[in-house]
């Protein structure tokens, strides 16, 4: 048996900070921004790109950070539930409100993965990205309206066991352009 | 001056609803004290016998490995109540996924790898894991409790076979899993002989005495901290063997450890819901008036102990008939340790009972409302208490009106929509009054703040919101001037986040104690505070937990309309209504969202949600959230709750009935009966899956 632990360190961008974090190989970027770098805001629900409450932006675009290892990712900018919020760490994101005036949590442990996800899905729509749902007939390219079942069907790799769903689907139609 | 008599009832949000979304609330495993070291457990792959021997060779090879723990040099523990907490203990294996090693390593990768390696082997032992109706061992479990037993009124067999009216169906409710989005997990720390865990738990002053058990420490040099927790749904209702391991571990290494449950693992380990086997038998006039209801429950426990799906409980309470049988039977199997999952008992017992009286309703050509309007009753049938308010009747009929109720065609498949067959259903639902004993404080301070003191848990309820609410109104203060601090065992001791009594155990400690001080400031009106300010305390030992002259419970109905796809069997739910009486309702922005939620998880024991314990493995086969469907975004419609305003003097100085619970008794039920509805077929096992559906054709 080996025992020799491979390590690499990974130029990243966090947050808008450039690090360098040494990382293990077997390590995934979930785990790099928790266990190392002390941004619990990404959660680790299945650990196996089931749930969704892991969600991270990776260069704007919604991934399952449990599912990709950290290694692989040089270069790339992350943007975690923790970089949402304007600069000055004060003012919250418009989907972060949405989501407290509409109470669309309870225990909030999904929380964070619904509102990177809500990002990412506002982009994708806005930059013409179909869903399962969008009217095969609509013009490629064209900004996707959100409609009630957009939102439902972007946002259904995030489980909510709360069962806050309706209320999420009320926040991001909030923000919704 | 502000009307500060207001803030209960009020829609007041979440105190720590900004750290939620800005993603700065901290759970159990979100605390790394330095030099914190990661373990990973080893699960057995038998599911009957024992360890007969353990490598850890190659496992301590790998690098980053500190530690291995097995039942051979695991620290010994004190004999704890729950078995289930013996872990690594013996070389018993009492069922498939029960723990036979523990691995510490530096970090989560070198633990992962290392358990990996652990070579285990066994001494098996047939297995017997499967559930059935007649099983030899079924037996009917002492009555403890006065609820899991059988209780009898009249002649029920006699009556049934003489009623003019009769109904016999079994249903079948299958291993169901709480899966908070949350995995069971601890950070465990000893410092100078004092244990402190940050656990992921519904109530951390039980995990406290249960730690200071298991340990033999004095309870003072043990604290748990449960400061944001996330779901439980009653798997995190008592200790779980986590934060027993996570101790031992970081005991016997000397480094704080923390421990993380991998998801697979919660099925075996944190409880399951037990399925349930159901006989209903109701027999009636044709008038629709019961005579005779019989319920019978059979339901699975482990080897380790026993548990009871008390699923005929609900049915005692529900409609008066002059004879009456409801009897559990639980059969030991070598299964894991079934425990509480979201109103137990209720909700498995009413999908059954409420599906049967739909069934009645039928047969008798009897509207199902009018069928249970007509078997309304003031009294609780099992104990012919008074009901100290029942608003059954108000909550079908409001949630007729506000669902369009008078426009529904009686007659199965009388409305379709292409291949889409559409039909609605109703079930009543109904949940106990729970309380239990609690302390807390409350202080005064120089600057005009206040602060509430008391051990609750939030696991998702918004209990920092309700208690400051209901400390307000009780101090006569503004809302804002009220800080409550809940979350560790080092304030005063409360019971769990569980059987909807948190807030009204709590509360009534807060509000006793918060009266207390304001009576207290009364007579010292014009003096400056000492700047440690002045406080109150109170303990509601005995009068929570005092006897009632009155049967209490909430109430509730549920109404749904959904869509079966003729051609792939699908079932949708379109719209999904649930209208409540319990009690006072503290604050209406939470509330709802507890209701709702509860709705949700409802639909997925309907349509989507089910286990199965595979009879050669001992394991269940739906163990992570890839093969075990809870609903996601896509499957839940816009859900409708509403409630009925109770004033009922004999609850708790806050006049409220528990809220976390009724939200998912009777939606199964409603959601079937919208299925038959719809298809003319009655499907009596759930999930209401699209190859049963389709089974037997559309």
């Amino acid at each position: 048996m080996g025992t020799d632990v491979f390590r690499s360190e990974v130029p990243l961008t966090v947050n808008g900070s450039p690090c360098r974090p040494t990382v293990d190989h077997r390590s995934t970027l979930l785990d790099v921004l928790r266990e190392q770098m002390g941004l619990t805001g990404a959660k680790k629900g299945c650990d196996h790109g089931q749930c969704g409450a892991c969600t991270v932006l990776v260069d704007g675009r919604r991934a399952n950070s449990c599912l990709l290892l950290a290694v692989a990712h040089e270069g790339c900018d992350i943007t975690t539930v923790e970089g949402l919020h304007a600069d000055d760490g004060v003012e919250l994101h418009p989907v972060q409100r949405a989501f407290l005036e509409r109470d669309a949590f309870q225990c909030g442990y999904c929380t964070p993965g619904q509102i990177c996800s809500a990002v990412g899905a506002l982009a994708e729509a806005a930059a013409g990205n179909a869903s399962h749902v969008t009217d095969p007939d609509a013009d490629t390219g064209e900004p996707v309206e959100l409609t009630r079942e957009e939102i439902r069907e972007r946002l259904s790799g995030n489980l909510c066991r709360c069962g806050a769903y309706p209320h999420i689907v009320e926040a991001v139609e909030d923000v919704t352009p | 001056m502000p009307d500060t008599a207001s803030a209960v009832g009020a829609p007041a949000g979440r105190r720590e609803g900004p750290q939620k979304v800005a993603g700065a609330a901290r759970y159990a495993a979100e605390h790394t004290p330095e030099g914190c070291a990661y373990a990973w457990p080893v699960p057995a792959t038998v599911a009957r016998g024992t360890v007969a021997s353990v490598d850890t060779t190659a496992a301590l090879e790998v690098s980053g490995v500190i530690e291995v723990l097995t039942h051979l040099n695991a620290p010994r523990l004190e004999e704890p109540d729950d078995a289930t907490l013996a872990v690594l203990q013996d070389a018993r294996v009492p069922h498939r996924g029960w723990y036979v090693a523990l691995v510490v390593a530096d970090t989560l990768e070198a633990a992962r790898e290392g358990a990996a390696a652990v070579r285990v082997t066994y001494d098996s032992e047939p297995h017997d894991v499967t559930l059935k109706a007649d099983h030899p061992d079924a037996h009917v479990p002492e009555d403890e409790d006065g609820t899991s037993g059988e209780h009898t009124r009249g002649d029920a067999e006699d009556a049934f076979a003489a009623a003019p009216a009769r109904v016999d169906v079994s249903y079948r409710v299958p291993p169901l899993h709480n899966h908070p989005m949350e995995p069971h997990a601890a950070t465990a720390h000893w410092q100078d002989g004092r244990l402190t865990a940050h656990d992921s738990s519904q109530g951390a002053t039980t995990v406290r005495d249960v730690l200071a058990g298991l340990f033999a420490l004095p309870e003072e040099q043990v604290t748990v901290v449960s400061e944001h927790v996330g779901g439980g749904f009653g798997s995190k209702g008592t200790p779980r063997p986590h934060v027993v391991l996570a101790a031992m571990a970081a005991r016997m290494t000397e480094r704080p450890v923390k421990l993380v449950l991998p998801r697979r693992h919660l099925p075996a380990v944190v409880g399951h819901r037990s399925p349930t086997l159901h006989r209903v038998r109701l027999g009636a006039k044709e008038d629709g008036t019961l005579t005779s209801v019989i319920h019978e429950v059979t339901a699975h426990t482990s080897r380790v102990k026993e548990f009871v799906e008390t699923a005929a409980a609900a049915t005692r309470v529900m409609y008066p008939s002059p004879h009456a049988r409801t009897t559990h039977r639980v059969v030991p199997l070598d299964v894991p340790s079934p425990s509480w999952m979201r109103a137990p008992g209720e909700a498995p017992g009413m999908y059954a009972l409420e599906s049967a009286m739909d069934e009645l309703a039928v047969n008798l050509g009897i509207d199902p409302i009018e069928l249970r309007l007509r078997n309304d009753t003031r009294t609780e049938p099992d104990s012919s208490k008074p009901f100290s308010s029942r608003h059954l009747a108000e909550c079908l009929r409001e949630g007729a009106r506000l669902f369009g109720w008078s426009e529904r065609d009686p007659r199965p498949r009388s409305r379709s929509e292409g291949p889409v067959l559409v039909g609605s259903g109703v079930a009543s639902a109904t949940y106990p009054v729970v309380v239990a004993p609690s302390r807390a404080s409350a202080h005064a301070y120089p600057d005009g703040s206040f602060v509430v003191r008391v051990n609750a848990t939030d696991i998702g309820t918004g209990a920092r919101t309700v208690l400051a609410q209901v400390a307000a109104d009780a101090l006569r203060v503004p809302l804002e001037s009220v800080r409550t601090d809940i979350g560790s065992s080092d304030l005063p001791d409360a019971p769990l986040a569980g059987g909807s009594s948190g807030t009204a155990s709590w509360g009534w400690a807060v509000h006793e104690a918060c009266t207390r001080l304001a009576s207290r400031l009364a007579g010292q009106q014009g003096q400056q505070l000492p700047p440690e300010g002045v406080g109150a305390t109170a303990d509601t030992e005995g009068t929570a937990d005092a006897d009632s002259d009155y049967a209490r419970h909430a109430f509730g109905a549920h109404f749904a309309e959904v869509g079966v796809d003729t051609v792939s069997g699908e079932v949708r739910v379109r719209r999904l209504l649930g209208v409540y009486a319990a009690g006072r309702i503290l604050n209406s922005r939470t509330a709802r969202s507890q209701f709702i939620g509860a709705m949700t998880m409802g639909l997925g024991m309907a349509l989507t949600e089910g286990s199965t314990m595979d009879a050669a493995f001992g394991d269940f086969t739906e163990a992570d959230l890839a093969a075990y469907h809870v609903p996601a975004h896509a499957d839940v419609p816009a859900i409708e709750a509403h409630w009925i305003d109770e004033d009922d003097p004999h609850l708790n100085p806050m006049g409220s009935k528990g809220i976390g619970e009724i939200g998912i008794v009777g939606t199964a039920a409603a959601i079937g009966n919208a299925l038959h509805h719809a298809t003319g077929r009655r499907l009596r096992e759930l999930p209401l899956t699209p190859d049963r559906v389709l089974t037997g054709g559309l």
